[in-house]
Parts: structure tokens; C-alpha cells; sequence
């Protein structure tokens, strides 16, 4: 039995190979990389992760996104990105990376008195 | 005359629809998922076209006719659709190939219809032309993706042009609604894009590194209602529901 699903962690591509999945077939999508989505939903927004998808090149990862992310006017602008040019922390790591960070409540700028003019803060 | 223009507009309508259909058998055996919401992405803009145009050749036509009544009941040689939208996708070569000689004729169509002293017609052409700038892009590079690609991917798009080739030639020849339609500005006369839609054609293919066809045999009628076996097929498919339980809805 043949292992055809091999599961990662969120944002957790290798580099090795990309993409999560591997099958015996021979199936032209196992020859197209994976690529991440970033939308923008607005003029003056960020770009957001959207999801990932299997392109031959930039301009089918494009388009492909156009039609997978943004049928729904999701979106004014997208950025893709090979996931093999991601490079994640490794979730062994969460412990030193964020746990020291959790006492450390003076670095929140709560106590400060905003006026009642600021919104959106 | 205002039977040429229900024609005409209904030319327009059959056209989008079998395209849209073909494209929509499709749906769920895309060789990837992505090109398989593509491909039906593309599907659902030429159906809304066809909806647009057979709600404007009901309202003309002021009998009864609905948008549905044109799509389900009419007989095959009803029909005014070109030979090429009713050809058979068999593989992904061959209708990626349709949709691309289609759509670059339909993109240089619409550019000249947003000028129609027809309103109407003027309106929906320029809201198809967004579409038809989408599909003729995504087309094109696929063309040029399958020509330039491998040898398989070659042979499939040579053959697909070798099959299709003989069905554009009908594009160009004007039927008797579009002499009068273009007689009196509403229409286009469909002979005076030829030379774009060629330029247009060569210039991917030459991407693609494949070989501008010479003028082979031109097959027609489908635009007079005289189609190929194909069609027919489609219509079993797309009208049993409403010949089985008439007026059904859901």
C-alpha cells in the first residue's frame, strides 16, 4: 500500500518537494509545482494568504488563481509564490519562539488612555 | 426586418450556449481541478451571454417566448450556431483549441457590436467583451502552452487544428440576417473581421510553434440550421428534462 497522502503542517512545505502529495500516477499534476495565493480584497489592504494551488508556470498560477480564489469578487490584486521559496518555522521551535513572550504584558500598549476622537485603534 | 434581428440575436445566443455546454460536460473531469473551474468558469459566462440574448429575442419576439422556450424547445434546425461550438471536445487539446478560435472571433465581433446603433445589442456586447478578453488570454496561452510543450502535447493541438480547421471558414461567411442586420448597422458583417482574427491567429500559433493551416474545405450550414450530427446529441442532452415533465422547475 502505497502511501498517497502525506500530511504537513500548516505552512510547513518542505523544500525538497512541493506539495504534500505523492501518487504513482503519472498524471501531469505531480509535474506542476505548487504555488500560495495572496489576494487583495481592497485598494489599500494587505495581501492575504488564500490558499495554494498546482500551476505549470507564474502566468498559470495567476490565472489559475483568478479562478479558483476570486470568482466571488474576492479580490483586486493577486501574488503567487512558489511554496519551495517559503521558508516556515519549524513548529518544534513554538516553544523558544513564542512561549518567552506570553508574560511579557508591558509590551502590549494598553495602558495608555486614547481619546475618544482615535477610532479603529 | 424584425425577424432578421431575432435571428440575428439568436445566432448570437446559440453560439454561447453550445459552447457553454460543451465546455460544461467538463465539469468534474478536468485534467486538473484548476483548469476544471476554468474551463467551467468559462462555461458560465457564455451561458449568461446566451441567457442575455435570448431574453432580448423573447421580448422581440413578444409570442410567449421565454429565454428557457428558446433553449429547451427548439428543434436542431431551429438552431443558428456555427459547426464549430458543436464539435466534440474529445481531449483537452481539442477544446482548449475550440475555445480559442472562438473566442478570438467573438472578441473582435464584440469589439465591433459595442459600436451597433442597436442598443441592446450594443450593451450586452460590451459586457461579454470583459469575458471574451478573459477566455481569448487563457486560450492563447494554453495554444502556445500545448504547441511549445511536449511532443504528445504537440501531436494532440496539430491534430485538434487538423479536425477544427475546416469549421472557421463558416465563421466569415455571412448569413442572410447578418447581410441585413449589417445593412442597417445593427450587425456586423462577419466577413470584415477575417483579417484580424487571421493575424490574431497566426501571431499565437507562431508562439506556439505550430503552422498557420492553408485554406482547407469550409464546412457550413450550422448558422442556417443545417448542423452536424453533434448537435443533436447536445440537444437529447441539454432539452430531456423539459421534453420528459414540460414546464418542470426546480
Amino acid at each position: 500500500m502505497k502511501n498517497y497522502i502525506r500530511k504537513f503542517y500548516y505552512g510547513d512545505i518542505p523544500e525538497d518537494k512541493s506539495g504534500g502529495n505523492i501518487s504513482d500516477s503519472k498524471a501531469t499534476h505531480n509535474d506542476w509545482p505548487l504555488w500560495e495565493v495572496f489576494i487583495r480584497s481592497k485598494q489599500g489592504l494587505d495581501h492575504k494568504h488564500a490558499g495554494s494551488l498546482h500551476a505549470a508556470d507564474a502566468q498559470m498560477a495567476i490565472e489559475n488563481a483568478r479562478d479558483v480564489y476570486t470568482r466571488r469578487m474576492e479580490g483586486v490584486s493577486i501574488w503567487v509564490v512558489e511554496s519551495k521559496y517559503i521558508h516556515a518555522s519549524n513548529p518544534d521551535d513554538a516553544k523558544s519562539f513564542y512561549e518567552p513572550a506570553e508574560d511579557k504584558v508591558y509590551r502590549y500598549p494598553t495602558f495608555y488612555d486614547l481619546p475618544d476622537e482615535v477610532k479603529h485603534m | 426586418m424584425n425577424n432578421y434581428l431575432i435571428q440575428y440575436t439568436l445566432n448570437l445566443a446559440d453560439n454561447a450556449l453550445i459552447l457553454g455546454h460543451r465546455n460544461s460536460e467538463w465539469c468534474g473531469h478536468g485534467p486538473v481541478l484548476e483548469q476544471d473551474i476554468a474551463i467551467t468558469n468559462i462555461s458560465l459566462d457564455l451561458i449568461g451571454q446566451a441567457r442575455n440574448f435570448y431574453q432580448y429575442a423573447a421580448q422581440l419576439k413578444a409570442d410567449g417566448s421565454t429565454e428557457d422556450t428558446f433553449a429547451y424547445l427548439r428543434t436542431e434546425n431551429e438552431f443558428k450556431n456555427c459547426l464549430l461550438v458543436e464539435q466534440p471536445n474529445n481531449d483537452w487539446a481539442k477544446t482548449i483549441l475550440r475555445q480559442f478560435l472562438f473566442s478570438a472571433y467573438q472578441f473582435y465581433l464584440y469589439t465591433e457590436l459595442q459600436n451597433s446603433k442597436n442598443d441592446q445589442l450594443a450593451a450586452i456586447a460590451e459586457k461579454s467583451l470583459k469575458e471574451v478578453t478573459y477566455h481569448l488570454r487563457w486560450s492563447s496561452e494554453w495554444v502556445v502552452r500545448l504547441g511549445d510543450g511536449t511532443e504528445e502535447s504537440q501531436q494532440r493541438i496539430k491534430k485538434a487544428i487538423n479536425e477544427l480547421w475546416m469549421y472557421t471558414g463558416e465563421l466569415f461567411i455571412a448569413a442572410d440576417y447578418e447581410i441585413k442586420m449589417t445593412e442597417n448597422g445593427y450587425g456586423v458583417d462577419p466577413a470584415t473581421l477575417k483579417s484580424k482574427w487571421k493575424e490574431k491567429v497566426k501571431t499565437v500559433f507562431e508562439e506556439a510553434t505550430l503552422a498557420f493551416p492553408v485554406d482547407s474545405k469550409i464546412q457550413t450550414g450550422g448558422k442556417i440550421g443545417e448542423h452536424s450530427e453533434h448537435l443533436d446529441k447536445i440537444l437529447a442532452d441539454l432539452q430531456m428534462l423539459q421534453r420528459t415533465y414540460p414546464g418542470c422547475e426546480w
